[in-house]
Protein backbone atom coordinates (compact mmCIF):
# COMPACT_ATOMS: atom_id res chain seq x y z
CA UNK A 1 0.00 0.00 0.00
CA UNK A 2 0.74 3.42 -0.05
CA UNK A 3 2.53 5.27 2.36
CA UNK A 4 0.02 7.94 3.58
CA UNK A 5 -2.73 4.85 3.40
CA UNK A 6 -0.67 2.72 5.44
CA UNK A 7 -0.78 6.13 8.00
CA UNK A 8 -4.21 6.25 7.63
CA UNK A 9 -4.70 2.16 8.82
CA UNK A 10 -1.97 2.24 11.93
CA UNK A 11 -3.90 5.05 13.02
CA UNK A 12 -6.62 3.18 13.06
CA UNK A 13 -5.17 0.22 14.64
CA UNK A 14 -3.34 2.56 17.24
CA UNK A 15 -6.37 3.48 18.69
CA UNK A 16 -6.48 7.18 17.53
CA UNK A 17 -9.89 8.87 18.77
CA UNK A 18 -9.85 11.86 16.34
CA UNK A 19 -8.39 12.63 12.58
CA UNK A 20 -9.29 16.19 11.34
CA UNK A 21 -7.73 17.40 8.31
CA UNK A 22 -7.98 18.80 5.02
CA UNK A 23 -6.76 17.25 1.81
CA UNK A 24 -3.90 18.31 -0.03
CA UNK A 25 -1.56 16.55 -2.89
CA UNK A 26 0.02 14.73 -2.07
CA UNK A 27 -1.39 13.32 1.11
CA UNK A 28 -4.85 13.39 0.68
CA UNK A 29 -5.14 9.41 0.26
CA UNK A 30 -4.63 9.84 4.21
CA UNK A 31 -8.29 11.32 4.63
CA UNK A 32 -9.33 9.21 1.88
CA UNK A 33 -8.51 6.14 2.93
CA UNK A 34 -10.15 7.00 6.81
CA UNK A 35 -13.35 7.79 5.19
CA UNK A 36 -13.39 4.82 3.13
CA UNK A 37 -12.39 2.96 6.04
CA UNK A 38 -14.97 4.07 8.48
CA UNK A 39 -13.42 3.60 11.38
CA UNK A 40 -16.41 5.35 13.63
CA UNK A 41 -18.08 2.16 12.68
CA UNK A 42 -15.50 -0.05 14.37
CA UNK A 43 -13.16 1.91 17.05
CA UNK A 44 -15.78 4.76 17.18
CA UNK A 45 -12.46 7.06 15.86
CA UNK A 46 -13.99 10.31 14.49
CA UNK A 47 -12.44 11.21 11.07
CA UNK A 48 -13.17 14.60 9.92
CA UNK A 49 -12.60 16.72 6.72
CA UNK A 50 -12.71 20.77 8.64
CA UNK A 51 -13.32 23.35 6.51
CA UNK A 52 -9.81 24.08 6.47
CA UNK A 53 -5.94 23.75 8.06
CA UNK A 54 -6.60 26.23 10.78
CA UNK A 55 -9.86 24.67 12.01
CA UNK A 56 -7.95 21.33 11.84
CA UNK A 57 -5.40 21.83 14.02
CA UNK A 58 -7.63 24.03 15.75
CA UNK A 59 -9.54 20.82 16.65
CA UNK A 60 -6.50 18.81 17.57
CA UNK A 61 -5.88 21.67 19.97
CA UNK A 62 -9.21 20.61 22.20
CA UNK A 63 -9.38 16.70 21.30
CA UNK A 64 -5.78 16.87 23.04
CA UNK A 65 -6.69 19.20 25.81
CA UNK A 66 -9.56 16.52 26.20
CA UNK A 67 -6.71 13.75 26.91
CA UNK A 68 -7.94 12.49 23.42
CA UNK A 69 -5.41 10.88 20.98
CA UNK A 70 -5.65 12.94 18.04
CA UNK A 71 -4.18 13.80 14.70
CA UNK A 72 -4.21 15.88 11.45
CA UNK A 73 -2.12 15.48 8.20
CA UNK A 74 -1.44 18.05 5.50
CA UNK A 75 1.46 19.20 3.40
CA UNK A 76 3.49 22.17 3.26
CA UNK A 77 1.84 25.00 2.43
CA UNK A 78 -1.77 23.29 4.66
CA UNK A 79 1.29 22.59 7.54
CA UNK A 80 2.26 26.89 7.59
CA UNK A 81 -1.20 27.38 8.25
CA UNK A 82 -1.07 25.08 11.28
CA UNK A 83 1.68 26.70 12.68
CA UNK A 84 0.18 29.36 15.25
CA UNK A 85 -2.02 26.19 16.58
CA UNK A 86 0.74 23.97 16.75
CA UNK A 87 2.60 26.60 18.72
CA UNK A 88 -0.23 26.71 21.16
CA UNK A 89 -0.26 23.23 21.65
CA UNK A 90 3.07 22.55 22.57
CA UNK A 91 3.38 25.75 24.70
CA UNK A 92 -0.27 24.04 26.53
CA UNK A 93 2.03 20.99 26.77
CA UNK A 94 -0.53 18.58 24.66
CA UNK A 95 0.25 15.53 23.05
CA UNK A 96 -0.61 15.36 19.16
CA UNK A 97 0.43 13.60 16.16
CA UNK A 98 1.16 16.02 12.92
CA UNK A 99 1.65 14.87 9.61
CA UNK A 100 3.49 16.78 7.16
CA UNK A 101 4.11 14.84 3.27
CA UNK A 102 6.28 17.89 2.25
CA UNK A 103 5.92 19.03 -1.40
CA UNK A 104 8.19 21.83 -3.51
CA UNK A 105 8.06 24.97 -2.02
CA UNK A 106 7.74 28.09 -1.17
CA UNK A 107 4.60 29.16 -1.78
CA UNK A 108 1.71 26.60 -2.98
CA UNK A 109 4.89 25.42 -5.12
CA UNK A 110 4.38 22.13 -6.54
CA UNK A 111 2.64 19.15 -5.37
CA UNK A 112 5.96 16.86 -6.37
CA UNK A 113 8.72 15.64 -3.39
CA UNK A 114 10.58 17.99 -1.12
CA UNK A 115 12.16 18.52 2.05
CA UNK A 116 12.48 22.37 2.31
CA UNK A 117 10.29 22.15 5.71
CA UNK A 118 13.24 20.67 7.61
CA UNK A 119 13.77 24.35 9.44
CA UNK A 120 9.73 24.29 9.97
CA UNK A 121 9.36 21.31 11.72
CA UNK A 122 13.04 21.28 13.49
CA UNK A 123 13.30 24.86 14.41
CA UNK A 124 9.95 26.28 15.26
CA UNK A 125 7.77 26.99 13.03
CA UNK A 126 5.32 28.69 14.48
CA UNK A 127 6.42 31.40 17.50
CA UNK A 128 8.34 30.90 20.64
CA UNK A 129 10.92 28.98 21.73
CA UNK A 130 9.61 25.08 21.94
CA UNK A 131 10.32 22.13 20.05
CA UNK A 132 8.31 19.78 17.76
CA UNK A 133 9.71 15.94 18.26
CA UNK A 134 10.29 15.18 14.46
CA UNK A 135 10.81 11.64 12.96
CA UNK A 136 11.46 11.26 9.34
CA UNK A 137 10.34 8.02 7.77
CA UNK A 138 12.16 6.89 4.76
CA UNK A 139 9.48 3.89 3.89
CA UNK A 140 5.97 2.76 3.87
CA UNK A 141 6.57 0.54 6.92
CA UNK A 142 8.02 3.29 8.87
CA UNK A 143 5.04 5.23 7.73
CA UNK A 144 2.70 2.81 9.96
CA UNK A 145 5.35 2.55 12.37
CA UNK A 146 6.15 6.02 13.52
CA UNK A 147 2.14 6.96 13.93
CA UNK A 148 2.96 4.31 17.16
CA UNK A 149 5.85 5.88 17.87
CA UNK A 150 4.74 9.36 17.71
CA UNK A 151 1.69 9.20 19.83
CA UNK A 152 4.05 7.29 22.40
CA UNK A 153 6.85 9.80 22.34
CA UNK A 154 4.06 12.77 22.46
CA UNK A 155 1.84 11.23 25.83
CA UNK A 156 5.26 9.99 27.28
CA UNK A 157 6.91 14.25 27.07
CA UNK A 158 3.20 15.71 26.98
CA UNK A 159 4.59 16.93 23.76
CA UNK A 160 3.34 17.66 19.84
CA UNK A 161 5.27 15.12 17.38
CA UNK A 162 5.21 15.12 14.03
CA UNK A 163 6.06 12.99 11.23
CA UNK A 164 7.94 14.67 8.35
CA UNK A 165 7.73 12.67 5.32
CA UNK A 166 7.90 13.94 1.88
CA UNK A 167 6.03 13.05 -1.33
CA UNK A 168 8.26 10.49 -2.51
CA UNK A 169 7.28 8.18 0.82
CA UNK A 170 3.54 9.44 0.96
CA UNK A 171 2.93 8.19 -2.75
CA UNK A 172 5.21 5.17 -3.39
CA UNK A 173 3.66 1.67 -2.40
CA UNK A 174 5.93 -0.78 -0.62
CA UNK A 175 5.16 -4.23 1.64
CA UNK A 176 4.30 -3.54 4.93
CA UNK A 177 3.09 -4.63 8.32
CA UNK A 178 0.83 -3.54 10.06
CA UNK A 179 0.10 -3.07 13.64
CA UNK A 180 -1.83 -5.38 15.90
CA UNK A 181 -4.90 -3.34 16.48
CA UNK A 182 -5.59 -2.30 19.85
CA UNK A 183 -8.76 -0.71 21.13
CA UNK A 184 -9.30 2.87 22.00
CA UNK A 185 -8.90 3.87 25.26
CA UNK A 186 -12.23 4.00 27.66
CA UNK A 187 -12.83 7.23 29.28
CA UNK A 188 -11.30 6.01 32.79
CA UNK A 189 -8.28 5.06 30.93
CA UNK A 190 -7.39 8.74 29.81
CA UNK A 191 -8.67 10.27 33.34
CA UNK A 192 -5.95 7.82 34.62
CA UNK A 193 -3.16 8.43 31.94
CA UNK A 194 -3.89 12.40 32.26
CA UNK A 195 -4.55 13.61 35.16
CA UNK A 196 -3.79 17.23 33.52
CA UNK A 197 -6.11 16.75 31.15
CA UNK A 198 -9.80 18.80 30.54
CA UNK A 199 -12.15 15.63 31.34
CA UNK A 200 -14.68 17.36 34.08
CA UNK A 201 -13.95 18.28 37.85
CA UNK A 202 -15.52 14.96 38.83
CA UNK A 203 -15.50 15.72 42.67
CA UNK A 204 -11.74 17.15 42.47
CA UNK A 205 -10.98 20.37 44.19
CA UNK A 206 -9.02 22.06 41.03
CA UNK A 207 -10.00 22.69 37.87
CA UNK A 208 -7.34 21.27 35.05
CA UNK A 209 -7.40 24.19 32.75
CA UNK A 210 -5.21 24.33 29.58
CA UNK A 211 -4.22 26.97 28.30
CA UNK A 212 -1.29 28.50 26.84
CA UNK A 213 -1.73 31.82 28.21
CA UNK A 214 -0.05 33.46 31.25
CA UNK A 215 -0.16 36.80 31.67
CA UNK A 216 2.67 37.07 34.36
CA UNK A 217 6.24 37.36 32.60
CA UNK A 218 7.79 35.53 35.58
CA UNK A 219 5.58 32.84 35.38
CA UNK A 220 6.05 32.49 32.06
CA UNK A 221 9.52 32.37 32.32
CA UNK A 222 8.94 28.78 34.94
CA UNK A 223 6.51 27.34 32.11
CA UNK A 224 9.31 28.22 29.67
CA UNK A 225 12.32 26.67 31.61
CA UNK A 226 9.82 23.96 32.17
CA UNK A 227 9.66 22.99 28.36
CA UNK A 228 13.36 23.57 27.93
CA UNK A 229 13.90 20.42 30.93
CA UNK A 230 11.50 18.48 29.29
CA UNK A 231 13.57 19.24 25.85
CA UNK A 232 17.10 18.32 27.18
CA UNK A 233 14.71 15.04 28.61
CA UNK A 234 13.77 14.07 25.03
CA UNK A 235 17.19 14.93 23.64
CA UNK A 236 18.78 12.90 26.13
CA UNK A 237 16.97 9.79 25.74
CA UNK A 238 15.08 10.11 22.51
CA UNK A 239 17.52 10.80 19.60
CA UNK A 240 17.26 8.00 16.77
CA UNK A 241 18.90 7.17 13.46
CA UNK A 242 19.86 4.11 11.48
CA UNK A 243 23.63 4.35 9.86
CA UNK A 244 24.91 1.73 7.02
CA UNK A 245 28.65 0.96 5.92
CA UNK A 246 29.70 3.59 8.77
CA UNK A 247 32.23 1.18 10.38
CA UNK A 248 35.18 1.58 7.90
CA UNK A 249 33.59 5.04 5.83
CA UNK A 250 35.86 7.73 4.84
CA UNK A 251 33.47 10.17 3.50
CA UNK A 252 30.07 10.19 5.04
CA UNK A 253 26.04 11.02 3.67
CA UNK A 254 23.98 12.52 5.83
CA UNK A 255 20.41 12.57 4.32
CA UNK A 256 16.96 11.90 5.70
CA UNK A 257 13.90 10.01 4.63
CA UNK A 258 13.33 8.46 1.34
CA UNK A 259 16.70 10.49 0.13
CA UNK A 260 18.39 8.91 2.29
CA UNK A 261 17.22 5.70 -0.13
CA UNK A 262 18.44 7.25 -2.98
CA UNK A 263 21.58 7.98 -1.49
CA UNK A 264 21.84 4.28 -0.06
CA UNK A 265 22.26 2.87 -3.69
CA UNK A 266 24.75 5.94 -5.17
CA UNK A 267 26.79 4.32 -1.86
CA UNK A 268 26.58 0.65 -3.42
CA UNK A 269 27.80 1.81 -6.73
CA UNK A 270 30.39 3.80 -5.01
CA UNK A 271 31.10 1.12 -2.76
CA UNK A 272 31.59 -1.57 -5.79
CA UNK A 273 33.90 1.11 -7.06
CA UNK A 274 36.00 0.76 -3.75
CA UNK A 275 35.09 4.43 -3.04
CA UNK A 276 34.16 3.93 1.26
CA UNK A 277 31.52 5.88 1.63
CA UNK A 278 28.83 5.21 4.97
CA UNK A 279 25.28 7.12 5.04
CA UNK A 280 23.99 8.16 8.57
CA UNK A 281 20.45 8.71 8.40
CA UNK A 282 19.38 10.88 10.88
CA UNK A 283 15.18 8.84 12.11
CA UNK A 284 14.38 11.69 14.58
CA UNK A 285 15.27 15.23 12.89
CA UNK A 286 14.51 16.85 16.31
CA UNK A 287 16.54 15.42 18.62
CA UNK A 288 19.06 15.71 15.97
CA UNK A 289 22.02 12.36 16.18
CA UNK A 290 24.86 15.00 17.41
CA UNK A 291 27.16 12.83 19.08
CA UNK A 292 27.12 10.40 16.20
CA UNK A 293 27.31 12.76 13.51
CA UNK A 294 30.70 13.85 16.26
CA UNK A 295 31.97 11.08 16.46
CA UNK A 296 31.77 9.73 12.64
CA UNK A 297 33.04 13.59 11.92
CA UNK A 298 36.40 12.25 13.18
CA UNK A 299 36.89 9.39 11.21
CA UNK A 300 35.98 10.27 7.89
CA UNK A 301 37.13 13.26 5.60
CA UNK A 302 34.27 14.52 4.10
CA UNK A 303 30.31 14.70 4.89
CA UNK A 304 28.13 15.63 2.36
CA UNK A 305 24.28 16.23 3.09
CA UNK A 306 21.87 15.13 0.42
CA UNK A 307 18.51 17.40 0.98
CA UNK A 308 15.69 18.34 -1.80
CA UNK A 309 15.92 21.30 -0.49
CA UNK A 310 19.06 24.53 -0.92
CA UNK A 311 20.64 23.03 2.52
CA UNK A 312 18.77 23.24 5.84
CA UNK A 313 19.81 19.97 7.77
CA UNK A 314 23.18 21.12 6.77
CA UNK A 315 23.44 23.76 9.50
CA UNK A 316 22.81 21.28 12.05
CA UNK A 317 25.42 18.47 10.28
CA UNK A 318 28.12 21.16 10.66
CA UNK A 319 27.90 22.67 14.01
CA UNK A 320 27.61 18.65 15.22
CA UNK A 321 30.77 18.05 13.15
CA UNK A 322 32.32 20.85 14.95
CA UNK A 323 33.80 21.73 11.45
CA UNK A 324 36.40 18.92 11.98
CA UNK A 325 36.18 18.36 7.85
CA UNK A 326 34.17 20.17 5.12
CA UNK A 327 30.60 19.60 4.91
CA UNK A 328 29.15 19.80 1.54
CA UNK A 329 25.27 20.06 0.28
CA UNK A 330 23.82 18.61 -2.73
CA UNK A 331 20.10 18.88 -3.29
CA UNK A 332 17.65 19.92 -5.63
CA UNK A 333 14.22 22.06 -4.93
CA UNK A 334 11.25 22.61 -5.90
CA UNK A 335 9.88 19.03 -6.37
CA UNK A 336 12.83 17.68 -8.46
CA UNK A 337 14.26 14.20 -6.83
CA UNK A 338 17.61 13.66 -7.79
CA UNK A 339 18.71 9.59 -8.99
CA UNK A 340 21.40 8.01 -7.28
CA UNK A 341 23.68 8.62 -9.98
CA UNK A 342 23.60 12.48 -9.82
CA UNK A 343 24.23 11.84 -5.97
CA UNK A 344 27.12 10.04 -6.75
CA UNK A 345 28.37 12.78 -9.22
CA UNK A 346 27.89 15.18 -6.19
CA UNK A 347 29.68 12.92 -3.81
CA UNK A 348 33.18 12.74 -6.15
CA UNK A 349 32.35 16.46 -7.22
CA UNK A 350 32.37 18.03 -3.86
CA UNK A 351 35.48 15.62 -3.15
CA UNK A 352 37.43 14.64 -6.16
CA UNK A 353 40.31 12.97 -4.12
CA UNK A 354 37.69 10.03 -2.83
CA UNK A 355 37.65 9.10 -6.54
CA UNK A 356 41.41 7.90 -6.19
CA UNK B 1 16.93 -11.49 -9.10
CA UNK B 2 16.47 -7.96 -9.04
CA UNK B 3 14.47 -6.13 -11.69
CA UNK B 4 14.33 -2.49 -12.22
CA UNK B 5 11.61 -1.80 -14.26
CA UNK B 6 10.04 1.87 -15.89
CA UNK B 7 6.95 1.81 -17.18
CA UNK B 8 6.00 4.80 -19.56
CA UNK B 9 3.51 6.37 -21.57
CA UNK B 10 0.09 8.75 -21.55
CA UNK B 11 -2.30 9.44 -18.43
CA UNK B 12 -4.89 6.95 -18.94
CA UNK B 13 -3.32 3.95 -20.88
CA UNK B 14 -2.88 2.31 -18.02
CA UNK B 15 0.46 2.56 -16.95
CA UNK B 16 0.11 2.64 -13.02
CA UNK B 17 -2.48 -0.07 -12.91
CA UNK B 18 -0.07 -2.10 -14.93
CA UNK B 19 2.56 -0.86 -12.91
CA UNK B 20 0.34 -1.66 -9.59
CA UNK B 21 -0.69 -5.13 -10.65
CA UNK B 22 3.19 -6.19 -11.23
CA UNK B 23 4.11 -5.12 -7.75
CA UNK B 24 0.89 -6.77 -6.16
CA UNK B 25 2.24 -10.04 -8.26
CA UNK B 26 5.69 -9.51 -6.50
CA UNK B 27 4.46 -9.26 -3.17
CA UNK B 28 2.46 -12.79 -4.20
CA UNK B 29 5.65 -14.01 -5.17
CA UNK B 30 7.06 -12.92 -1.33
CA UNK B 31 9.17 -10.56 -3.06
CA UNK B 32 10.53 -7.36 -1.90
CA UNK B 33 8.56 -4.49 -3.97
CA UNK B 34 8.48 -0.92 -4.62
CA UNK B 35 5.68 1.16 -6.84
CA UNK B 36 7.34 4.74 -7.46
CA UNK B 37 4.66 6.79 -9.77
CA UNK B 38 4.85 10.12 -11.09
CA UNK B 39 2.27 11.52 -9.63
CA UNK B 40 0.47 14.74 -10.61
CA UNK B 41 -1.84 16.38 -12.97
CA UNK B 42 -1.23 13.58 -15.50
CA UNK B 43 -4.26 11.27 -14.91
CA UNK B 44 -5.79 11.63 -18.29
CA UNK B 45 -3.58 12.35 -21.59
CA UNK B 46 -0.38 13.85 -20.06
CA UNK B 47 2.60 11.31 -19.98
CA UNK B 48 3.09 9.08 -16.72
CA UNK B 49 5.43 6.84 -15.86
CA UNK B 50 6.16 4.35 -13.06
CA UNK B 51 9.52 2.37 -11.78
CA UNK B 52 8.52 -0.83 -10.05
CA UNK B 53 11.20 -2.84 -8.67
CA UNK B 54 11.06 -6.57 -8.02
CA UNK B 55 13.89 -7.83 -5.92
CA UNK B 56 15.18 -10.81 -3.63
CA UNK B 57 16.33 -8.82 -0.73
CA UNK B 58 15.41 -5.35 0.46
CA UNK B 59 15.47 -2.55 -2.24
CA UNK B 60 17.50 0.78 -1.42
CA UNK B 61 16.51 3.91 -3.51
CA UNK B 62 12.67 3.69 -4.80
CA UNK B 63 14.13 6.24 -7.37
CA UNK B 64 16.23 5.32 -10.15
CA UNK B 65 18.58 6.26 -13.62
CA UNK B 66 18.98 3.41 -15.01
CA UNK B 67 16.52 0.15 -15.86
CA UNK B 68 17.13 -3.19 -16.21
CA UNK B 69 13.13 -2.94 -18.41
CA UNK B 70 11.43 -0.36 -19.68
CA UNK B 71 7.81 -0.47 -21.15
CA UNK B 72 7.44 2.38 -23.64
CA UNK B 73 3.93 3.70 -25.03
CA UNK B 74 4.45 6.95 -26.62
CA UNK B 75 7.39 8.57 -28.19
CA UNK B 76 7.86 11.26 -25.28
CA UNK B 77 9.18 8.45 -22.88
CA UNK B 78 11.04 6.30 -25.81
CA UNK B 79 12.78 9.87 -26.31
CA UNK B 80 13.33 10.02 -22.59
CA UNK B 81 14.19 6.58 -21.80
CA UNK B 82 15.44 4.67 -24.09
CA UNK B 83 18.80 5.67 -23.08
CA UNK B 84 17.94 4.59 -19.09
CA UNK B 85 18.10 1.18 -20.19
CA UNK B 86 21.09 -0.92 -19.01
CA UNK B 87 23.44 -2.68 -21.72
CA UNK B 88 22.35 -5.95 -22.02
CA UNK B 89 18.33 -4.70 -20.51
CA UNK B 90 15.13 -4.91 -22.33
CA UNK B 91 12.93 -2.72 -23.88
CA UNK B 92 9.48 -3.38 -25.21
CA UNK B 93 7.70 -1.00 -27.14
CA UNK B 94 3.86 -0.63 -28.67
CA UNK B 95 4.76 0.68 -32.55
CA UNK B 96 1.30 2.44 -32.80
CA UNK B 97 2.64 5.83 -30.92
CA UNK B 98 6.18 5.69 -32.09
CA UNK B 99 7.48 7.76 -35.37
CA UNK B 100 10.99 7.39 -34.65
CA UNK B 101 11.68 3.63 -33.54
CA UNK B 102 14.49 2.38 -30.78
CA UNK B 103 17.94 2.44 -32.52
CA UNK B 104 19.77 1.00 -29.72
CA UNK B 105 21.90 -2.35 -30.32
CA UNK B 106 23.09 -2.92 -27.22
CA UNK B 107 19.54 -3.76 -25.63
CA UNK B 108 16.88 -6.59 -26.64
CA UNK B 109 13.94 -4.17 -28.14
CA UNK B 110 11.20 -6.63 -28.04
CA UNK B 111 8.18 -4.71 -30.95
CA UNK B 112 4.88 -5.28 -29.41
CA UNK B 113 1.49 -4.23 -31.14
CA UNK B 114 -0.62 -4.07 -28.04
CA UNK B 115 -2.71 -1.81 -29.71
CA UNK B 116 -3.70 -4.02 -32.57
CA UNK B 117 -4.27 -7.24 -30.22
CA UNK B 118 -6.70 -4.45 -28.15
CA UNK B 119 -8.40 -3.85 -31.22
CA UNK B 120 -9.00 -7.60 -31.96
CA UNK B 121 -9.91 -8.33 -28.29
CA UNK B 122 -12.50 -5.65 -28.93
CA UNK B 123 -11.95 -4.04 -25.42
CA UNK B 124 -9.86 -1.03 -24.68
CA UNK B 125 -9.58 -1.97 -20.97
CA UNK B 126 -7.63 -4.38 -21.73
CA UNK B 127 -4.50 -2.95 -23.41
CA UNK B 128 -2.28 -2.50 -20.50
CA UNK B 129 -2.85 -6.22 -19.49
CA UNK B 130 -2.07 -7.57 -23.01
CA UNK B 131 1.77 -4.92 -22.54
CA UNK B 132 1.83 -6.83 -18.81
CA UNK B 133 1.55 -10.43 -20.49
CA UNK B 134 4.02 -9.51 -23.16
CA UNK B 135 6.40 -8.04 -20.55
CA UNK B 136 6.35 -11.73 -18.67
CA UNK B 137 7.10 -13.02 -21.60
CA UNK B 138 10.17 -11.70 -22.22
CA UNK B 139 10.98 -11.25 -18.81
CA UNK B 140 9.19 -13.72 -16.17
CA UNK B 141 10.03 -11.72 -13.29
CA UNK B 142 7.04 -13.47 -11.96
CA UNK B 143 4.71 -16.42 -12.41
CA UNK B 144 0.85 -15.87 -14.13
CA UNK B 145 -0.79 -17.25 -11.48
CA UNK B 146 1.14 -14.44 -8.93
CA UNK B 147 -0.04 -11.88 -11.35
CA UNK B 148 -3.61 -13.07 -11.28
CA UNK B 149 -3.28 -12.93 -7.32
CA UNK B 150 -1.94 -10.04 -7.30
CA UNK B 151 -5.34 -8.59 -9.45
CA UNK B 152 -7.68 -10.41 -7.46
CA UNK B 153 -5.93 -8.20 -4.76
CA UNK B 154 -5.70 -4.94 -6.84
CA UNK B 155 -9.45 -5.20 -8.12
CA UNK B 156 -12.22 -4.16 -5.94
CA UNK B 157 -14.66 -7.30 -5.41
CA UNK B 158 -17.09 -5.80 -7.68
CA UNK B 159 -14.56 -6.14 -10.91
CA UNK B 160 -13.54 -9.67 -9.55
CA UNK B 161 -15.77 -10.72 -12.77
CA UNK B 162 -13.19 -9.08 -15.04
CA UNK B 163 -10.28 -11.27 -13.60
CA UNK B 164 -11.15 -14.14 -16.66
CA UNK B 165 -11.11 -11.40 -19.29
CA UNK B 166 -7.51 -9.87 -17.73
CA UNK B 167 -6.68 -13.42 -17.70
CA UNK B 168 -7.15 -13.58 -21.73
CA UNK B 169 -5.41 -10.08 -22.44
CA UNK B 170 -2.44 -11.30 -20.78
CA UNK B 171 -2.04 -14.44 -22.18
CA UNK B 172 -2.92 -12.72 -25.38
CA UNK B 173 0.20 -10.65 -25.19
CA UNK B 174 2.13 -13.36 -24.12
CA UNK B 175 1.44 -14.97 -27.01
CA UNK B 176 2.20 -11.92 -29.26
CA UNK B 177 6.07 -12.14 -28.48
CA UNK B 178 8.29 -13.92 -30.75
CA UNK B 179 5.66 -13.88 -33.50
Amino acid sequence: MKGNEAIAHAAIRYGVDGYFGYPITPQSEVLETLEAEMPWETTGMVVLQAESEVAAINMIYGGAAAGKAVMTSSSSPGVSLKQEGISYIAAAELPALIVNVMRGGPGLGTIQPSQADYFQATKGGGHGDYHLIVLAPSSVQEMADFVALGFDLAFKYRNPAMILADGIVGQMMEKVVLPEPRPRRTQQQIEEQCSWAATGRHGRKHRNVVTSLELDPARMELNNERFQRTYAEIEANEVRFATHYTDDADYLIVAFGSVARICLKAIEEARAQGVKVGLLRPITLWPFPKAEIARLARQVKGILTVELNAGQMIDDVRLASECRVPVAHFGRMGGIVPNPAEVLDALYNHFPEAKK
Amino acid sequence: MKEEIIIAGFGGQGVLSMGKILAYAGLMNDMEVTWMPSYGPEQRGGTANVTVILSDSAISSPVLDMYDTAVILNQQSLDKFESKVKAGGTLIYDPSGIHHKPTRSDINVVEVDAMEAMMEMNNSKTYNMILLGALLAVRPVVPLDAVLRGLKKTLPERHHHLIPLNEQALRKGMSLVGK
